[in-house]
């Protein structure tokens, strides 16, 4: 018999607790299988963050730390520099690196860290029961924007990817959905990309991937992904947001970054 | 070995953790502490170690937790506002039982203080300093040998019950020069073995996990319990404390760290005029020296508790004593330092039966 697929040796057994329609699960098994199909599962080590994803060291099927809120991209910078033939990535929500963490990560892109981060961006705190996050949209309600977010009260949503663009620091930049198979196939392709730079020793990468919260954006997973469709990615435009020049060049037309604005 | 040479203290700290293995340090600069890292970034890739400046304190000690995850001696330092920022980091590494090393170059407080010599940092050094039931391993030097040679038993200590340990110092203790030798053969970083829990990437079958929590029932609480073994066994086995003079004496002088080498002068001359003074000096502040104080309640009228703090280190003191002699204090907070003159005066008057400096 000819095996056509199998599950990825790089998730445990263990049933993940994600609530139904959440993005996370998606994101753990395709980075498992990045570093499984790369041959480096026995040579990788993740840092948990705090967020819904606080449990990441039960699901990935490798060396696990888990550390405090938003200080991931501290803690693989620790792990890579001590151990620099090691594959080293961080997997992050939204508040945890772009509001508490954005030092950690911002310094670490501008050090051109040699490691990975994995950002998932829901905008919204999940863990704690659904507060605005640093990437809430505009008008969107979460529980300590009731009314929805305002410019007035709270500012503009961060854009992780423009951010970081705009230092001389990270070597790949792409962000993503999860919303469809191809955005699946896509992150897939980002992430391993990603993992390839650093074990290439180019430097820092990250790979933001637009996700969904149904349960505390009050929403079915259905509604949820309408929503990273029409109301996300007109404000966090997909594509690719940095690359190593080599590889741009060498990329057909066709495949050419088209953010949609 | 056994070279004599001078060196500023907190320099003589840097190169004793270097001796004693360690090969990664990240940290932030403050004044009075700035020496340690700047020696560190030359000293440290020399040895083939690593030296990060990172973004801020609270940076630098999460480098350290991924750093002391694979299993390298690591060394952070700060003073007074800096340790605050890291307490965070320093209770995860508590509970993930991560064995790090840090000193603590304390200055005047509270807030942004001032850049003077203090004793400031007792209770937040001595009671774990963060969130959570948790301790670490705490020496407080009085010169500049030991703080070149405490570095090498933090890192023992630290890596045999897996918990952070510290220095606990001031800007005297740093910034002086003194002579040194280290008593010890520098350690070969890359001769130690790598701890079984170390994070190196591993087959999955054999994979290990660093983490600070157990969200299950009742299992946060057996955590402590196991956390609260260790403490126990090393408040048993790893007490150090100087104690001179106590046999017979009037009255005992006590303080830690630079207050003890004020104590120490006071006692000396005083002995010369024929006082019956002792002095007892704990070099452990976590685990606390319980037991030769209880040993000589009851059996020495008094004890005059010298610091450069408003009432901290009493405390302990007044614990163990629990009631069974007096107790005076002279205290000095940020910047004040008291003289040997003015701690023997102080004595005098406690001897003669003079109740202003009464404590407990
Ligand atoms: C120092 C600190 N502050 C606050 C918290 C509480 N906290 C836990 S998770 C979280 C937000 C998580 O949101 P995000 O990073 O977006 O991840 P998600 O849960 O949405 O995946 C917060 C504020 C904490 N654990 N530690
Ligand atoms: S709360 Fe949101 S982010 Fe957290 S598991 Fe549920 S759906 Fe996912």
């Amino acid at each position: 018999m000819k095996i056509v697929f199998e599950q990825t040796k790089g998730l445990t057994d263990i049933p993940m607790r994600y609530c139904p329609g959440c993005g996370h699960g998606v994101v753990h098994r395709l980075v498992a299988e990045c570093y499984e199909e790369l041959g480096v599962q026995e040579n990788t080590i993740g840092v948990a963050p705090v967020g819904c994803s606080v449990f990441a060291d039960e699901y990935l099927n490798i060396d696990m730390i888990q550390g405090a809120h938003g200080r991931g991209p501290a803690i693989a910078t620790g792990i890579k520099r001590n151990l620099p033939d090691k594959l080293a990535f961080s997997y992050q929500g939204d508040g945890d690196l772009a509001s508490i963490g954005a030092a950690e990560t911002l310094h670490a892109a501008a050090r051109s860290e040699n490691i990975t981060i994995i950002f998932i961006n829901n905008a919204i705190y999940g863990m704690t029961g659904g507060q605005m996050a640093p990437t809430t949209l505009l008008g969107m309600r979460s529980t300590t924007s009731p009314a929805g977010r305002t410019v007035a009260a709270n500012g503009y949503p961060i854009r992780v990817c423009e951010l970081l663009a705009a230092l001389d620091g990270p070597v790949y930049l792409e962000r993503t959905t999860v919303d469809k198979p191809a955005g699946v196939v896509k992150t897939r392709k980002a992430i391993k990309r990603a993992f390839q730079y650093q074990l290439e020793g180019r430097g820092f990468t990250l790979v933001e991937i637009l996700s969904q919260c149904p349960t505390d954006w009050g929403m079915t997973p259905l509604q949820s992904l309408e929503r990273v469709r029409n109301e996300m990615t007109p404000y966090f435009p997909l594509g690719i947001y940095k690359e190593p020049e080599d590889d741009k060049k060498a990329r057909p037309k066709k495949d050419a970054v088209k953010k949609e604005s | 070995m056994s070279e004599r040479i001078l060196m500023k203290g907190n320099e003589a700290l840097a190169e004793g953790a270097v001796r004693a293995g360690c090969r990664f340090f990240a940290g932030y600069p403050i004044t009075p502490q700035n020496e340690i890292p700047e020696y560190m970034s030359w000293r440290l890739p020399e040895t083939g170690g690593t030296f990060l400046q990172a973004e801020s304190e609270v940076s630098a000690i999460n480098m350290l937790f991924g750093a002391a995850a694979v299993g390298r001696r690591v060394m952070t330092s700060s003073s007074s506002p800096g340790i605050s920022l890291k307490q965070e980091g320093i209770s995860y590494c508590a509970s993930a039982e991560l064995p790090i090393f840090y000193a603590n170059i304390v200055r005047g407080g509270p807030g942004l203080g001032n850049i003077a010599p203090s004793q400031g940092d007792y209770f937040q050094s001595t009671r774990g300093g963060g969130h959570g039931d948790y301790r670490v391993f705490v020496m407080a030097p009085k010169s500049v040998d030991e703080m070149a040679n405490f570095p090498r038993i933090c890192y023992d200590i630290a890596f045999k019950y897996r918990i952070p340990a510290m220095v606990l110092a001031d800007g005297i203790l740093g910034q002086m020069m003194e002579p040194v030798t280290f008593d010890f053969d520098p350690v070969e970083a890359d001769s130690l073995s790598i701890p079984d829990w170390a994070l190196r990437g591993s087959k999955p079958e054999e994979r290990r996990v660093v983490k600070s929590f157990d969200l299950r029932p009742g299992k946060m609480e057996e955590w402590n319990y196991r956390l609260e073994k260790k403490y126990d066994e090393i408040k048993a086995e790893e007490v150090r404390y100087e104690a001179i003079n106590t046999d017979g004496a009037d009255l005992i002088l006590t303080g830690y760290g630079t207050s003890a080498r004020i104590c120490e002068t006071a006692m000396a001359q005083g002995r010369k005029e024929g006082l019956k003074i002792g002095y007892i000096r704990p070099i452990t502040l976590w685990p606390f020296p319980t037991r030769i104080f209880r040993d000589l309640a009851g059996k020495i009228g008094k004890f005059l508790v010298v610091e450069m703090s408003l009432g901290q280190y009493v405390e302990d003191v007044q614990l163990s004593i629990n009631g069974r002699s007096e107790i005076y204090l002279h205290k000095r907070p940020a910047g004040g330092i008291p003289t040997g003159e003015e701690v023997l005066e102080v004595a005098k008057k406690v001897l003669s039966g003079d109740k202003s400096k009464f404590y407990v």
